[in-house]
């Protein structure tokens, strides 16, 4: 038998680090390990025995791209289990927040990650350097009003300090974002502008089926709140999301891996489940963004087109933006006092990469006593190595390079948070 | 850097065990970022570039506290070929909010978490980069201050060596006229404590700063920890607001301590 392999030390661009190893033995995949050596932090574990004020100021530190989804999910759940009655105006600013991430984290995304793969650059520095600097800049404005927004609100854009069981700190004032009403009108013409630079793009087809999943919610594109459904007609809910799923520990990975419990089957959540399952919640000026970056009617399966997702959800979130701005009241008091009790707190939010679950079980004195975290990546990384398995035998006339840059794309669609999950993928594709 | 330095230095950025936070804010210089793009060659920059250029370097980056063997290994070949060494955020300068673990028991953290705990490799102690390998600056924060960053990236650029300020937040709040929370609202805030850099962001935000930057020169911990205490607080929970995002600095980690020791021995008596 012969023997070829490719060797790509880094596969840059995703946040953590992995390497992906992939063995074909005369056409067939006889090996393929996403192995993520992004070392293990031991966040649940340490959170024992850490008081429930000081959540919100842990867990952020899982992810600097995403830290208000982190927040959001413990808050909400503690504040459920606390019985706590926020101030009027707070689920409104905090689903502001919520916004400002997705832009700031889908617009990274989009120019700084994902788009130097279908214009053969190395990177948007490269992009901006040799020809396409008007389209970098963009992004960049359109990225800054999220991170803008985020230190508005929060204090700072990576780890915000205001969020915390009860309501926030500080509430931002009518002032400091009506500030942002005329950027944010722009953004909206803007948005369509990427919309039209993402629809021609040459992606591979990748048309797999597939079973997505993500929050569903009647009133609104689902951010803080929701129940879970899947495009295969599952239903349930953040307090039975352990028995509906579970993480499997797999050897070459300090992340672990999600599955239906039942079917033991792979699911995949992020930007293209929740378009595909919560169309109709689509504000106007993100259903023609999305139409114009290539999502026709549904379901639209084929992972490539995440981008697109990405490009109609950040029209949606300044959309959003743009409507709590103008509704604005100020929470006052900003956060109310909070008597912590026993019990299970469990939530789950719309993190920009996908659903992201928090358990924390709690004592009388409001100690943390267990904690659980399931993040959005470690969720997708079984369906990451499903996705690879499905197109790479197709794929075996390309030549290694391309082979190679195909297989980093492939998992680049997940815009995949190793930190999260547990940097660098190292690319490893051996061939006999 | 010396005189013969190149026109254009060569500049790499990685990561160990983090967030991704404090090179995250390097991306999130935006406008600035393509600027800095013109002056240096990013030469190495994983979650920026596919392009990777082998050493050595002029200045490097460095986020991330050190936690596996396999990082010791990585970071001594990292400062081998890097002539000025910066490292970067929380994790990197004092081991990071991971470095909780730090004097407790590995292996139930590995069980609590993980449920085939032997695929699991990690050193006892998550560490900053200096307790491995000398480094020519630390940048402090979590995540590091962007403005910090671009600073010292800049002068650099012009040949000196940045001298980040020392003095605690509290001297920020005055400057910026915020209310002392301690004072108004009767809460804990490590400002007193806490080396300014951030801008007071949490007291601007009508909370107590909780460390981000680690100890400012010199700290009295121990005056702040009795007023902590005062306040109503158990000491278990003053060591534990010192034990936090910066807890393994030296500083604070004596502090946390000192608190606990104290508290046994009230037990005792």
């Amino acid at each position: 038998m012969t023997h070829r392999s490719v060797e790509v030390p880094v596969v840059a661009r995703v946040e953590g680090e992995g390497a992906l190893h992939v063995r074909i033995d005369d056409g067939e995949i006889t090996r393929l390990e996403l192995e993520i050596y992004e070392p293990p932090r031991f966040f649940e574990s340490f959170l024992r025995g850490r008081h429930f004020s000081e959540v919100s100021d842990i867990v952020p530190r899982i992810c600097g791209i995403c830290p208000v989804a982190y927040q959001m999910s413990a808050i909400h759940g503690m504040e459920r289990l606390f019985e706590v009655e926020v101030p009027e105006g707070t689920y409104e600013l905090r689903r502001l927040l919520y916004c400002a991430e997705w832009i700031e984290s889908h617009m990274l995304h989009v120019h700084l990650l994902a788009a130097p793969d279908f214009l053969g650059f190395d990177s948007a520095i490269e992009m901006a350097q040799k020809g396409f600097k008007p389209q970098v800049e963009r992004g960049l404005r359109l990225k800054r009003i999220g991170n803008d927004l985020m230190a508005t609100i929060g204090g700072r854009e990576i780890h915000p300090v205001s969020p915390m069981v009860g309501g926030f700190s500080r509430a931002a004032t009518k002032n400091e974002l009506r500030a942002f009403e005329g950027r944010l009108e722009d953004a909206l013409a803007e948005i369509l502008d990427v919309a039209d630079f993402v629809a021609p793009l040459e992606m591979p087809e990748f048309p797999r089926d597939a079973e997505l999943v993500s929050m569903v919610n009647t009133s609104d594109y689902p951010m803080n709140a929701g129940d879970m459904a899947s495009t295969r007609g599952r239903t349930w809910t953040a307090e039975t999301y352990e028995q509906v799923t579970e993480e499997i520990h797999v050897a070459h990975s300090n992340a672990l891996h999600s599955v239906f419990s039942d079917t033991q089957t792979p699911y995949f959540v992020g930007p293209l489940a929740r378009y595909n399952l919560n169309e109709a919640t689509l504000t106007p000026v993100a259903r023609e963004a999305a139409a114009r970056a290539g999502l026709t009617s549904l379901p639209n399966l084929d992972p490539f087109l995440s981008m697109a997702a990405r490009v109609a959800e950040t029209a949606l979130a300044f959309e959003e933006a743009l409507r709590l701005i103008r509704a604005y009241e100020p929470p006052d008091p900003p956060h109310v006092e909070v008597t912590p009790r026993a019990g299970s707190a469990t939530w789950t939010t719309e993190a920009p990469r996908g659903t992201l679950y928090h358990r924390y079980d709690v004592d009388d004195d409001g100690s943390i006593v267990e904690a659980k975290i399931v993040p959005p990546t470690s969720q997708n990384l079984r369906h990451m190595e499903h996705d690879l398995r499905e197109f790479l035998p197709g794929a075996l006339d390309r030549s290694e390079e391309e082979l190679t840059h195909v297989a980093e794309m492939i998992v680049r669609n997940y815009d995949p948070c190793i930190s999260c999950a547990t940097h660098f993928l190292r690319l490893d594709i051996e061939r006999a | 850097m010396s005189a013969q330095a190149p026109a254009k230095p060569r500049v790499a950025v990685f990561k160990m065990a983090s967030c991704d936070g404090c090179q995250l804010q390097l991306l999130d210089a935006e406008e600035a970022l393509l600027e800095l793009a013109g002056a240096i060659d990013i030469v190495n920059f994983a979650e920026a570039t596919s392009y990777v250029e082998p050493g050595p370097y002029d200045v490097t980056l460095v986020e991330g506290s050190v936690s596996t063997p396999e990082q010791i290994e990585q970071v001594k070949a990292i400062r081998a070929e890097s002539a000025f060494l910066i490292t970067i955020g929380a994790c990197a300068t004092s081991g990071g909010i991971q470095a909780l673990r730090n004097g407790t028991d590995l292996a139930t953290h590995v069980r609590n978490v993980y449920p085939t705990p032997e695929y699991v490799e990690a050193l006892a102690s998550s560490q900053p980069i200096a307790e491995i390998v000398p480094v020519d600056l630390e940048l402090t924060g979590c995540p590091v201050d962007r403005g910090q960053l671009l600073a010292a990236l800049a002068w650099l650029l012009q040949g000196s060596v940045p001298r980040p300020p020392t003095t605690p937040v509290c001297i920020e709040c005055k400057k910026r006229g915020y209310v002392c929370v301690v004072v108004a609202k009767g809460e804990p805030c490590l400002g007193p404590v806490t080396r300014t850099g951030c801008g007071a962001i949490c007291p601007g935000m009508g909370r107590g700063c909780y460390g981000c930057f680690g100890p400012s020169q010199p700290p009295n911990t121990e005056a702040l920890a009795k007023k902590f205490v005062e306040l109503g607080m158990k000491p278990t929970r003053v060591a534990d607001t010192f034990r936090f995002i910066t807890g393994y600095a030296p500083a604070f980690r004596e502090a946390a301590e000192r608190l606990e020791r104290l508290e046994r021995e009230e037990a005792t008596t």
